[in-house]
């Protein structure tokens, strides 16, 4: 059976403006032949997860550099689970201090890379859910 | 000086080539970021017709290939400026009179997201930003607070604050008044560089029109009322850490540069009335050479700019001032203090290249704000360079070099490719609006990535020598206490302030702002009355609309 084209939403939620690694991401899965929706930069929970229903993703992919993401990854995890979407897998990445991991992974987001990471293993991780 | 006594050539085919035979070279092409090709060896022929004084000239002199200023580190050393700010006016307030007692010479302030983009720390989108990655200024009580004990009139302060830049400087300006110090001795800078922010920064708010205005409209206001300010930094930091090469990092900068100059022009002032008063920002990466040479380059295209196609007089307006931060996107999260060693060698890059102040990064950036050892240990490094090993003592060591002059000709030249580019979309905003710059970063940006994953470009740790490493402790961890502190704060100041005064202030500040008069003065008023800084954006954004993202994907 030919497995079907992931569709992944690549997001920056709140106000942070380094998109470097998002893009780089968002392209890499692209051209792992995914289809990859970019939000662009400053996106609230409620937007990223209206994005992810309305472009029906299965994986959601946020990237925070602001320090923020304790703050703001359980509001898109809550606005997804909201739309129905708990099934949806988030990862992140970003500058996230590793003693944070196991608190974001407690509240749901799946895989947690920091940097550094081979665009590959984000590849491998999104292919593998 | 004797000349050669054979050819290159000759050497190549009697000397080198028979030894790379039996040896290869490690690589097939060698080459910095612009993907200009390093060869093995330059001698004299390379520089054939090269014409020193058309070239390079002297230390404070048209060009200014050699260096801004006639004796450069002689007299004074560049200033050490750390970047600095987080959770709260008075934790950031204790952090610089700790980075001044410990021998730094300028502040450099570091705002939260909030403040840099408009909102107040009770703002629904301020949530989890306040106090991160700066310190949250909601009013000109938190300036007051974060410039305790500071003397204004002997420290410079450079703000990284851009679409709210005026409204910081005038608080800046109030504060000061306030202080008792005289506004005519006040030195420092604020970034204001809104064109930087479209194409990789992200911190815009209103609609370029506006965005120019606010800008020339400081620029008049400044050379009137604080004649000793930077009314600009423009800034090719953060077009570089998004992805540029060196060479579009000056040519985007620059051309940026080009368009505020026109832009005031336009706006009715003489062009040597406010350049001289322009500084710039750029980025120490880690090639070395290439950093050098892009900062004698940088500095020799914009002296011609000023004089060739704007006609300056001064050569003050032709002299390109600059800061220098060393490459945060350099930083590895793995095996961190290698971080220190990269940044003490992008560091002496910046010195060689003749920076006039420096921003040395901490070893810890790859996973937090940094903490106090690891600033100190960042602060040394430029002590270390200034007082150990000498490296300001003598003018634009580097000058001269057969590889350095070929490299910093070859930079100009590619650089100067792009601006050409640029001129023929219509200039910097309207390439911006084409997204051109946008799509020139990412594609290098993209490459950087791919070199690494292939291991053509060697990342320390990160994709070759890499090894289990102990895990850094005493990281900056922001309590969440603190941004509650300051939305209670910011509720004590709106109910002890004059209403009526802040009513008045803000509806004068929207008639200026309607109208064609300078802005600035209204923001003073604005901010003297303690209106908040989401208050005066408020009001702004109403009448000027919002930029959304020109997002090139």
């Amino acid at each position: 059976m030919v497995e079907a084209v992931k569709r992944v939403l690549v997001a920056k939620p709140g106000l942070d403006g380094h998109d470097r690694g998002a893009k780089i991401v968002a392209r890499a899965l692209r051209d792992a032949g995914m289809e990859v929706i970019y939000t662009g930069i400053r996106q609230t929970p409620e937007m990223i997860a209206e994005t992810a229903l309305q472009e029906d993703v299965e994986v959601v992919g946020l990237s925070i550099l602001s320090g923020a993401h304790l703050e703001l990854f359980p509001l898109v995890i809550d606005q997804l689970k909201k739309r129905g979407m708990s099934k949806v897998r988030v990862i992140a990445g970003g500058i996230i201090p590793e003693e944070d991991v196991s608190a974001l992974k407690e509240i749901g987001v799946s895989a947690v890379f920091g940097p550094g990471t081979p665009t590959q293993q984000i590849i491998d991780c999104v292919q593998g859910s | 000086m004797g000349v050669p006594s054979k050819s290159k050539q000759d050497w190549i085919n009697g000397t080198f080539e028979p030894a790379v035979k039996r040896a290869p070279e490690r690589q097939e092409r060698f080459e910095g970021s612009s993907r200009i090709e390093f060869k093995a060896l330059y001698t004299p022929e390379d520089l054939e017709g090269f014409n020193y004084n058309e070239a390079l000239g002297y230390p404070g002199e048209y060009p200014f290939t050699r260096g801004a200023q006639p004796s450069m580190y002689r007299g004074k050393l560049w200033t050490m400026r750390q970047y600095s700010g987080f959770a709260s006016a008075e934790e950031s307030n204790r952090r610089y009179r700790y980075l001044l007692e410990q021998g730094q010479t300028g502040l450099s302030i570091a705002f939260d997201l909030p403040t840099q983009i408009g909102y107040d720390s009770d703002h629904p989108l301020s949530e989890g930003e306040v106090g991160k990655v700066g310190v949250p200024i909601d009013s000109l009580q938190d300036m007051e607070i974060l410039f305790q004990e500071i003397p204004l009139e002997k420290v410079s302060t450079s703000m990284t604050i851009n679409s709210t830049a005026p409204i910081l400087l005038a608080m800046y300006i109030a504060m000061a008044r306030k202080q008792g110090a005289n506004p005519a001795k006040l030195n420092g800078t604020i970034q204001n560089d809104v064109l930087k922010e479209y194409i990789a920064r992200g911190t815009h708010i209103f609609p370029p029109r506006p965005s120019m205005r606010l800008i020339t409209d400081i620029f008049k206001y400044c050379r009137e009322s604080i004649p000793r300010w930077n009314t600009i930094s423009i800034s090719g930091y953060h077009i570089r850490e998004a992805g540029a090469t060196a060479a579009q990092e000056v040519a985007f900068t620059l051309a940026d540069g080009i368009a505020y100059v026109q832009a005031a022009i336009d706006a009715g002032l003489d062009v040597d009335e406010f350049a001289g008063r322009l500084s710039f920002f750029f980025d120490a990466h880690n090639n070395f050479f290439e950093e050098v040479a892009k900062f004698r380059a940088a500095r020799r295209m914009w002296a011609k700019i000023m004089k060739e196609r704007f006609k300056s007089k001064d050569p003050r307006s032709c002299t390109l001032r600059f800061h220098t931060q060393t490459a945060g996107c350099s930083l590895t999260a793995q095996q961190p203090h290698n971080n220190i060693v990269r940044t003490a060698i992008e560091a002496l890059a910046a010195v060689l290249g003749g920076t006039q102040s420096l921003h040395t990064n901490s070893y810890d950036e790859a996973y937090a704000i940094p903490g106090e050892e690891a600033v100190t240990v960042a602060l040394r490094t430029q002590q270390l360079l200034a007082n150990e090993n000498r490296v300001g003592d003598c003018i634009d060591p580097m000058g001269g070099s057969y590889f350095i002059e070929t490299l910093t000709d070859a930079l100009e030249k590619e650089a100067t490719k792009y601006i050409e580019n640029i001129d023929k979309l219509g200039g910097a905003l309207a390439a911006i609006e084409h997204g051109y710059q946008q799509r020139e970063i990412q594609e290098s940006s993209y490459q950087y990535q791919k070199d690494i994953e292939s291991g053509k470009q060697v990342i320390v740790g990160v994709n070759k020598f890499i090894s289990d490493y102990p895990k850094i402790t005493g990281l900056t961890r922001i309590d969440p206490a603190e941004a509650r502190r300051q939305k209670e704060k910011l509720a004590r100041v709106k109910a002890e302030r004059d209403q009526a005064k802040v009513t008045a202030a803000l509806k004068r500040l929207e008639e200026v702002a309607r109208g064609t008069e300078n802005t600035m003065p209204a923001f003073v008023e604005c901010v003297e009355s303690y209106a908040t800084l989401g208050e005066i954006c408020d009001t702004l954004r109403n009448i000027f609309g919002v930029q959304r993202e020109v997002l090139v994907f």
